[in-house]
Formats: C-alpha cells, sequence, structure tokens
C-alpha cells in the first residue's frame, strides 16, 4: 500500500460515492428518522399535550426541556444504536458488495493501486462520509433545538464543550463500527442483497434475543458483552443514561460500562477493516 | 524489437477438478498486436486475469512488462478489458472514466479525450446503464486506453458491436499498435484476428496448442492439378517443386507451390505431353487450421 495509491483511491472512490443516489437516500434517511425521533414527534406532544411511546411517562416540562439546545448532544447520539447503526450497515455493505455485482472492483484492481490502496481508499472515503453525516446532524438537532427553544421563548442554554465532544466521538464510534461491519458483510457475501440481509437481522433481532436468553444463561450474557450491538448500545447509554425501568430509547443499554464498551466498539473499528482488507488481498476475483 | 511484454511459463489455473489453464507458456513481443484465440471457455480470460493478478496461478508464472504479473507498478503501466465492461450503471460514461482517471493518477481531462477516441463524445454525458451493449463495450475500450499504457490487454473487444463499430475498433487495435504500444486481444473470431494480429496463440480447453505468426500458421499456398497421365504429370510436377513439395492426393497432384507458379507449370505439363484437366490455387484460411487443430486435440484428448 503507498500513499499515492491510497491517496488516488481515496479521492475516485469520493467522486463516486458523491455521485451515487443511494448514498444520499441512506444519509437522508437518518437525517429524517432522526430529526423525527428526536424533535418532530416530541414537539407534536408537547404541544398536543397527548402522550405517545416515545414520551411515554414524561412531564411536559421533562419533554421540553429534552428538546432544549443543551440537551442536544443527547438527541444526536440516541438514534445511533437502532436505526443510525442498521443505515450506516446498509451503506457499507453496498458500497462493498455491489462493486462485485458489477464488476467495477474488477475494473478497479486493473487501474494500478494495490487492493490494499484500493480497500483503505474506498474505507477513508466511506469515513469522511460517516464524519460528514455526524457534523450535519449535529448541525440539524442544534438548529430545531434553537428554533423550539425561540417559539417556546425558551432562555438558550448550550451544551458544554466537553458533552458535546464526548457525543461526538462516541457517535462517530457506532456509525464507524457499523459502517465497517456493513464493508466486511458485503465484501464476504460478494453482494449487497445478502449482506445488507444478514447484518439487520443480526443487528435488530439476533443480538436482542441473545440478550434476552442472556438474562437466564450466565454464559451467553458474557458472550453478548462482546457483541457489536451491546456495545454500542451501552456506549451511547452511558452517554444518554438507561432509565432503571428499561422502557427508554431502544437499543440504548446499560449492560456493560461506558469505559468497557468504548473499548469493544474500538477494537472492532480496528479489525474489521483488516478482516475486510486481508480477505480481498487474498481472493481471487472473477 | 523482439523485447517480450508478456512471458508466461506453464501458467495453470485448477479449480477443484477441472483443469482452466493447464501449463500454458506464451510470449507476447513489444509493439505487437498478439490475438489470443480460443472457443468460449477454452481458458482465456482465465490466462488474461492471472497476466492481470485478478487470480493467482495455481502453478507456474506469468512476468508482464519485465516483473511478476499483478503487482502495482506493472498493472498502472497496462490498460484492460477484461470479460465485460465493470462500471457504476448510476454514473455516466464521462463520470465512470473520470473515477478510473483518479485511480490512475492522470489528469481528468484523459477521460474525455479517451471518449473522442472510441466516438462516445457524445453520450457521455447518458448513464452507464442507458448504453447498449456495444456502447458499455467502447467504453471498457475507452478505459483501457487512458494514460497510454505500455501493453493493452482487451477481452473480446468486438463483443456486441455492430458490423461498423467492429471495423472501426479493429482499426483502432491496429492503430494503438502503429503507435507503439502492444495489444494482447483475445477473442473467438477468427476473421478478426486474421485481420489485424501479428501473432496467434490457440488455446482449447486450458492448453496453448499453437503459436506463430498469422501467416506462418496458415501455412503456404499451394497448388491441385488434375491431369492425365498421371504419373507422368507427377514427374513434371516434382521436377517444378522438388520431391518433397509434391504430394498425391487421390487422383489430384498437390504442390507447395504460390498461384504464380501455375502458368509455368501448365506450359511444362503441355510441353510433356500432358493433358491438363484443372488447375487451381488454394490457401487455408486461420478458420481451417484452427478447427483442424482443435478437432485434433480434442480426438487426442479422447483416444
Amino acid at each position: 500500500m503507498t500513499s499515492n495509491g491510497l491517496v488516488a483511491s481515496t479521492r475516485a472512490e469520493m467522486l463516486r460515492l458523491r455521485k451515487w443516489p443511494a448514498v444520499w437516500v441512506t444519509v437522508g434517511s437518518w437525517l429524517a428518522l432522526s430529526l423525527m425521533f428526536g424533535y418532530a414527534f416530541n414537539y407534536v406532544s408537547y404541544t398536543s399535550g397527548s402522550n405517545g411511546f416515545s414520551n411515554e411517562g414524561t412531564t411536559k416540562a421533562m419533554l421540553l426541556a429534552e428538546m432544549m439546545p443543551a440537551n442536544v448532544p443527547d438527541v444526536f447520539v440516541q438514534g445511533m444504536p437502532m436505526f443510525g447503526g442498521a443505515l450506516m450497515m446498509v451503506l457499507g455493505a453496498i458500497v462493498a458488495g455491489n462493486g462485485y455485482g458489477w464488476g467495477t472492483w474488477k475494473t478497479v484492481f486493473t487501474q494500478g493501486p494495490s487492493r490494499h490502496s484500493v480497500v483503505g481508499g474506498s474505507l477513508i472515503a466511506l469515513t469522511v462520509f460517516v464524519i460528514g453525516i455526524l457534523v450535519v446532524t449535529m448541525a440539524f438537532d442544534l438548529v430545531c433545538a434553537l428554533a423550539i427553544a425561540g417559539v417556546e421563548s425558551q432562555s438558550v442554554v448550550w451544551p458544554s464543550f466537553g458533552s458535546v465532544a464526548s457525543s461526538f466521538g462516541a457517535g462517530f464510534l457506532v456509525l464507524e463500527m457499523w459502517t465497517l461491519a456493513g464493508f466486511l458483510l458485503g465484501t464476504v457475501a460478494r453482494g449487497p442483497a445478502l449482506s445488507v440481509g444478514l447484518g439487520l437481522v443480526w443487528a435488530l433481532v439476533i443480538e436482542n434475543l441473545l440478550r434476552g436468553v442472556g438474562v437466564l444463561l450466565d454464559p451467553v450474557e458474557s458472550f453478548t458483552h462482546v457483541l457489536p450491538g451491546t456495545a454500542a448500545g451501552s456506549l451511547i447509554g452511558a452517554i444518554v443514561g438507561v432509565s432503571d425501568g428499561g422502557d427508554g430509547t431502544p437499543g440504548v443499554l446499560d449492560a456493560i460500562s461506558g469505559t468497557q464498551a468504548t473499548w469493544t466498539v474500538a477494537a472492532y473499528v480496528v479489525v474489521l477493516p483488516l478482516v475486510a482488507a486481508w480477505l480481498v488481498r487474498r481472493r481471487d476475483v472473477t | 524489437m523482439n523485447e517480450n511484454v508478456v512471458n508466461t511459463s506453464e501458467l495453470t489455473k485448477r479449480y477443484g477438478d477441472r483443469l482452466a489453464v493447464d501449463r500454458v507458456s506464451m510470449n507476447v513481443r513489444r509493439g505487437e498486436v498478439y490475438g489470443f484465440l480460443g472457443p468460449n471457455g477454452a481458458g482465456k480470460t482465465t490466462t488474461l486475469r492471472m497476466m492481470l493478478g485478478l487470480i493467482r496461478p495455481t502453478s507456474g508464472s506469468a512476468t508482464v512488462l519485465g516483473q511478476p504479473a499483478g503487482g502495482p507498478a506493472v498493472t498502472a503501466r497496462i490498460g484492460a478489458l477484461i470479460e465485460g465492461p465493470g462500471f457504476y450503471p448510476y454514473m455516466s460514461g464521462l463520470d465512470n472514466l473520470r473515477v478510473m482517471t483518479r485511480y490512475r493518477g492522470l489528469p481528468e481531462s484523459a477521460a474525455t479525450a479517451a471518449l473522442v477516441r472510441v466516438d462516445l463524445a457524445d453520450r457521455g454525458a447518458d448513464k452507464f446503464k442507458s448504453y447498449s451493449l456495444g456502447m458499455k463495450q467502447r467504453l471498457g475500450v475507452a478505459s483501457a486506453l487512458m494514460g497510454e499504457p505500455e501493453l493493452i490487454i482487451l477481452d473480446e473487444p468486438t463483443n456486441g458491436l455492430d458490423p461498423a463499430g467492429m471495423a472501426d475498433m479493429r482499426a483502432l487495435i491496429v492503430a494503438l499498435a502503429e503507435g507503439g504500444q502492444s495489444v494482447l486481444l483475445s477473442s473467438h473470431l477468427l476473421d478478426e484476428v486474421q485481420e489485424i494480429c501479428d501473432r496467434v496463440g490457440v488455446i482449447n480447453q486450458g492448453r496453448l496448442l499453437r503459436e506463430s505468426t498469422v501467416a506462418d500458421l496458415r501455412g503456404s499456398a499451394h497448388i491441385t492439378l488434375t491431369a492425365r497421365p498421371l504419373d507422368a504429370a507427377l514427374a513434371v510436377a516434382m521436377e517444378a517443386a522438388g520431391e518433397d513439395g509434391c504430394r498425391l492426393v487421390g487422383e489430384q497432384v498437390e504442390l507447395d507451390l504460390p498461384e504464380s507458379a501455375a502458368p509455368g507449370l501448365v506450359r511444362d505439363l503441355v510441353a510433356a505431353g500432358i493433358d491438363v484437366h484443372s488447375i487451381g490455387s488454394s490457401e487455408r484460411s486461420l478458420e481451417d487450421v484452427f478447427f483442424e487443430m482443435t478437432t485434433t486435440h480434442e480426438m487426442e484428448s479422447l483416444s
């Protein structure tokens, strides 16, 4: 892997991702869902006075406080363990998987850069998109919170830099991990359909089921503690806090400590791309 | 200039029990158009993929442009279109080429120039998925030409092209060789290879049956003669073509002589009081040679 090859691959991959409508649909879906569950539903129930599943058991004052600028760091990350991660996994899987069906990896591997450079370039480009998504989401959340504060004549209290930074860091780790998991799945399956399907079933169903079984069986519980969903949920849980009743935001957990969760997610962020690169390097391209 | 741009040595690829490429040793010389000829499934594409490092050989080796095949430094000096063009369907032809210029570290203007060379400039802004098979193929060739690579490997480049497109493609390939680039072209179209290639390698069932110039492969032209009395005619023929250059095929005499020797031969025959019933010249096409070669090979493998 040379730096020239890596830079060339990153530039090429940035161009083709930027031009791909599927990427923008995925990014747009995350933004829409995040704003809907973070602000739209809460604001509607706040103004209409009705309680929905997303604000059950909270008073109007609490609802308003949740939508204020000071609470942006929490709102920013709360959707990530569930649909944020799932959407990013779809993004990673289509970026890696579609190239096999289209024959574009074959074309790219005959252009000059080594396979490691190509995979590295693709992952850097995806990481740039993940960071971009985080920045835009944070900006949208702030705009929504400021607008609501303005409309409801509330004084603006800005979130602390520390809380914004830790939310941003945790959000990056979680979304990056799921993106890389999707990329690895797309590489393993050499296609988008199977990888997206398996990935979503794993993230949304299997891990939940295993955590359920883990309540009864200790070895299963220990096993769930190293799984990506549990780690991501616990990392976000350590930031937003998890109520004892357990009826909080879906996917947000307190199964393991924040520190352990951070290290587990970070380990996935390191290991997943290495496995993907190793696999791409050693396999024949047919 | 007889420097080789491609050397393979006993190159072999096995998939389970199936031997896709069986000890292929071939050489492509600098500046020539080399035709890699064989029926579908003969092992052409697998061999080319090994030359590009897309697949690993089971045994044997390939050296391309003086270095082991598949290294980034070598691949950057090759332009390739392997088994159909692989591009992003959601992007225009031009944008697809722009992506490839970025991978190759070329200025983006190379993309526009390449589109012009394959006559796709007016459709460059259209999405790749809207292209016809022939247009997709031309885009693949355009991508292979970018950056003036020393070696251009084209796998069945005229697939899906209409007759005019095929003629244009052949002219383009000949022009590339005239400009000093070496072209390795695989094809199952014998006319195509006969028309534009300097040398050919014939592959069937994974084995390279023959590698030589097109002219050598076809052999020299010969004269077929029917004359009476036969033994006297044969004696005259032997004087003209030599003992080894003369054969009796049924009631006819076959002489290894060019067509230009026919008038002199007839004069000699008539002077010797021989009746000439018919005389003609025939030249084997590459197709005859190819079928002869592949059929013999199949018969051998059956027995």
